[in-house]
């Protein structure tokens, strides 16, 4: 996985297109796992709500279980259930990994 | 509640007076079933099946107490993001209409952790509510636990556990029905911040002893290949080939029973029914045309079966993921897959469904392609067509060729409705947010019996009702004016006809016709495709509905030679202009003929639809349009690159 920095724009977000945080639900691979630190969605408060009733809240664990054949979307364990997100809202869950 | 109406044969109350029941819950909580097992056929679930978009309602009888019960559009949470999430909210909050007196909150077992929130939002509206627990049994197979009595404590609401498909439970929850309005309401609301919210639902959970579910294998075990990214586009191309192959063969024996039956059934009415005239009309329209339509029934049957089948086990889901990002190439989403998928049955249903889509321009531009795909009322016209055009006994490798080239028509359909979409969502409207999208993947379910049968009556039995009223009033229309005027027998003795001939007499008749009067006004338009006057009427008479043009195509040529219309057909020709006496149905004006099909909105009832979702006008006509100049640009294109071919 290669690193990438972010610039951020006067509002203190991330500028670049999708990105929400330093690590994101986007950026796991296949079988990894990570516990959500927060849902951002700048200009959607009602999209963040509906991630968080999708399971995606503050300290859930949450693994990653594959990608579709041409590598978007994914689909996630989380919540003892399989969802299928976007990586254009999967990068608006900031996630830390942790080992399992 | 008054005990009014516990006698039998008063008159019931009126629907509104019942006391009303929603169903809320997640999309895939198995809300639907638990409405059939409380309505059982009594539902009113709308005219068009596969999908719980729409409001369907119905009437549950316990003893001699009757419920009005709603299914109320599936949702995750009650902040809306879509379009039937707002209806579901405005529902609850009775804006604009009768808010529900009780609410069953439809939940799935084996994904408890991530529903109660759903519950506890709902239970914070404080109405009278009642759990209903679904896939218990699927639960406990999965090693899981849960302790109902436990559950409806923590809650302080009623909790029910059932097994829809089966019916388990059905008869408790009816019992508990009757006591709605006593449901107890909970002491403390649960809590509206998600944090704290997260706390509440793992607090009421222990107390209720809830192990969830072990990952369900068989799902684990039939992803890695349907998902696998090489071996699932295999498979999912596989399915898809499969499942025409199957309408297509699977059917043949049925139809000619289907066939068989009519044929016994007019060569009665012509024994029997001596007045020529009266025979004509009962014989060749009615027979005739309602019998060159029904021979269709067991193939929009078994096409409805087996979305069904698809739907039900959970394979639906897998392809919109398999397929979303080529739906995002279009600029749409995984969920206008399934909108489009549903459009392979019947437009309406898929513009029906388009209102799962939060935004207002992926709904106009899904809009705007559905009538593209491949629907139920294609098939017929394709079948009658692609018999005339290629051998049955042709074979590509292991395949038919008449079922390769029906395939290629749906893909020609897939294609189209994507490039159409693609183009509405560039050069439309260009406001709005991006919308988020999300799928949950079910594991893999047997379907129930029940659910699968009732989406294949609800297909056979619209087929039947359009049968019966749009195509039975067009066909006797069309067999008058084939039929009329009338001519004396001095008049066509005049024009040079052996009267005592009666397939020469027919065809003098048809000929001088005021539908061949039409045929012929609009031939400048048509002559270009190849259609003589004949196929006029016939692409007119569809326009109200697809099917039409097969029995129309059967009366014209059953009126010019009644023994055998199928050959008949075949031995067509142009009966004036420059092409007298050239066979009509070369494989240049059947590649046309097919074409046009394939492009033109020949139905009025996905033009009613399109107004009725979109609230105006323009959008239907636009659809109108669009797609009658692309059918004539595309026919005439198929004409000349067939004849290129054929040469």
């Amino acid at each position: 996985m290669t690193s990438r920095t972010f610039e951020l724009g006067t509002d203190g977000r991330p500028r670049s297109e999708g990105r929400c945080g330093e690590r994101t639900l986007a950026d796991l691979t296949p079988s990894a796992t990570a516990q959500v630190v927060s849902v951002s969605v700048p200009d959607s408060p009602a999209v963040a709500r509906r991630l968080a009733d999708l399971g995606f809240t503050p300290g859930t664990e949450v693994r990653m279980l594959r990608r579709a054949p041409l590598r978007d979307p994914m689909i996630y364990l989380v919540k003892d259930y399989e969802i299928c997100l976007r990586r254009a809202q999967a990068s608006c869950v900031n996630v830390v990994e942790v080992d399992r | 509640m008054s005990s009014a109406c516990h006698e039998s044969g008063q008159p019931a109350a009126p629907l509104t007076q019942l006391p009303q029941v929603a169903l809320v819950g997640a999309p895939n909580a198995g809300k639907t079933s638990v409405f059939n097992a409380l309505t059982g056929m009594h539902a009113k679930t709308g005219n068009y099946p596969g999908v719980t978009v729409s409001r369907f309602a119905g009437t549950c009888r316990v003893g001699d107490r009757r419920f009005a019960v709603e299914d109320l559009p599936g949702s995750y949470g009650l902040d809306p993001v879509s379009l039937d999430e707002q209806v579901l909210v405005d529902v609850l909050d009775g804006n604009g209409m009768r808010a529900p007196d009780a609410l069953l909150i439809v939940v799935d077992a084996t994904t408890l952790r991530r529903s109660m929130g759903f519950v506890a939002q709902v239970l914070a509206r404080g109405l009278p509510s009642c759990v209903v627990l679904t896939f218990t049994d699927e639960l406990l197979r999965r090693q899981g636990a849960v302790d109902v009595d436990a559950l409806s404590q923590a809650l302080g609401v009623p909790v029910v556990a059932v097994v829809g498909h089966r019916g388990h439970g059905i008869a408790e929850l009816r019992e508990q029905l009757l006591d709605w309005s006593d449901w107890p309401t909970p002491v403390i609301s649960p809590p509206e911040d998600p944090g704290e919210r997260d706390a509440w639902v793992e607090s009421v959970l222990s107390y209720a002893g809830y192990g969830a579910a072990q990952p369900h294998g068989r799902t684990r075990r039939l992803d890695a290949v349907l998902l696998h990214p090489i071996l699932g586009t295999v498979v999912f191309f596989a399915v898809m080939v499969l499942f025409f192959q199957t309408v297509f063969t699977l059917a043949a024996p049925l139809q000619e029973g289907v066939e068989a039956f009519f044929g016994v059934l007019s060569g009665w009415v012509s024994v029997h029914v001596t007045n020529p005239w009266l025979s004509g009309l009962l014989g060749d329209a009615l027979i005739g045309g309602v019998g060159g339509v029904l021979v269709f029934l067991p193939q929009i049957m078994l096409l409805f079966l087996l979305i069904s089948l698809l739907e039900g086990v959970g394979y639906m889901s897998r392809a919109a993921f398999l397929m979303d990002r080529v739906m995002g190439r279009a600029g749409l989403e995984g969920r206008a897959f399934v909108a489009l998928l549903s459009s392979f049955a019947c437009a309406i249903p898929g513009i029906m469904a388009t209102r799962t889509l939060p935004s207002a321009r992926d709904r106009i531009a899904t809009m705007m392609a559905a009538p593209l795909m491949t629907c139920a009322a294609r098939l017929p016209v394709y079948v009658v067509l692609i018999g005339l055009l290629v051998d049955p006994a042709a074979t590509f490798g292991p395949f038919g060729l008449q079922g390769l080239v029906m395939f290629g028509l749906y893909l020609l359909g897939a294609v189209s409705a994507m490039l159409a979409a693609w183009a509405f969502k560039k050069f439309g409207d260009r406001r709005g947010q991006p919308t988020p999208f999300y799928l949950e993947m079910p594991p893999y379910r047997l379907p129930s019996p029940r659910a699968v049968l009732l989406a294949v009556w609800g297909a056979a039995s619209s087929f039947l009702r359009k049968c019966s009223t749009i195509i039975v009033a067009t066909t006797m229309v069309l067999w008058l004016l084939l039929n009329l005027p009338l001519h004396s027998t001095e008049q066509m003795q005049a024009a040079g006809v052996d009267t005592a001939d009666s397939a020469a007499v027919s065809a003098y008749v048809v000929d001088h016709s005021y539908a061949a009067g039409v045929g012929r006004l609009v031939a400048p338009v048509f002559d270009p495709l190849g259609f003589d006057w004949r196929i006029n009427v016939g692409v007119l008479s569809a326009q109200s509905a697809r099917e039409t043009f097969v029995a129309t195509l059967g009366q014209v040529a059953a009126a010019e030679d009644p023994e055998d219309p199928g050959d008949a057909l075949r031995g067509m020709t142009y009966s004036d202009g420059p092409r007298a006496g050239q066979p009509i149905f070369t494989a240049p004006t059947i590649a046309a003929l097919l074409v046009y099909f394939a492009f033109a909105l020949q139905c009025m009832a996905t033009v009613g639809v399109i107004r009725r979702e979109t609230g105006t006008w323009r959008w239907p006509l636009v659809a109108f349009g669009y797609l009658t100049v692309t059918a004539w640009l595309m026919a005439y294109l198929a004409r000349t690159v067939t004849a290129l071919f054929v040469g």
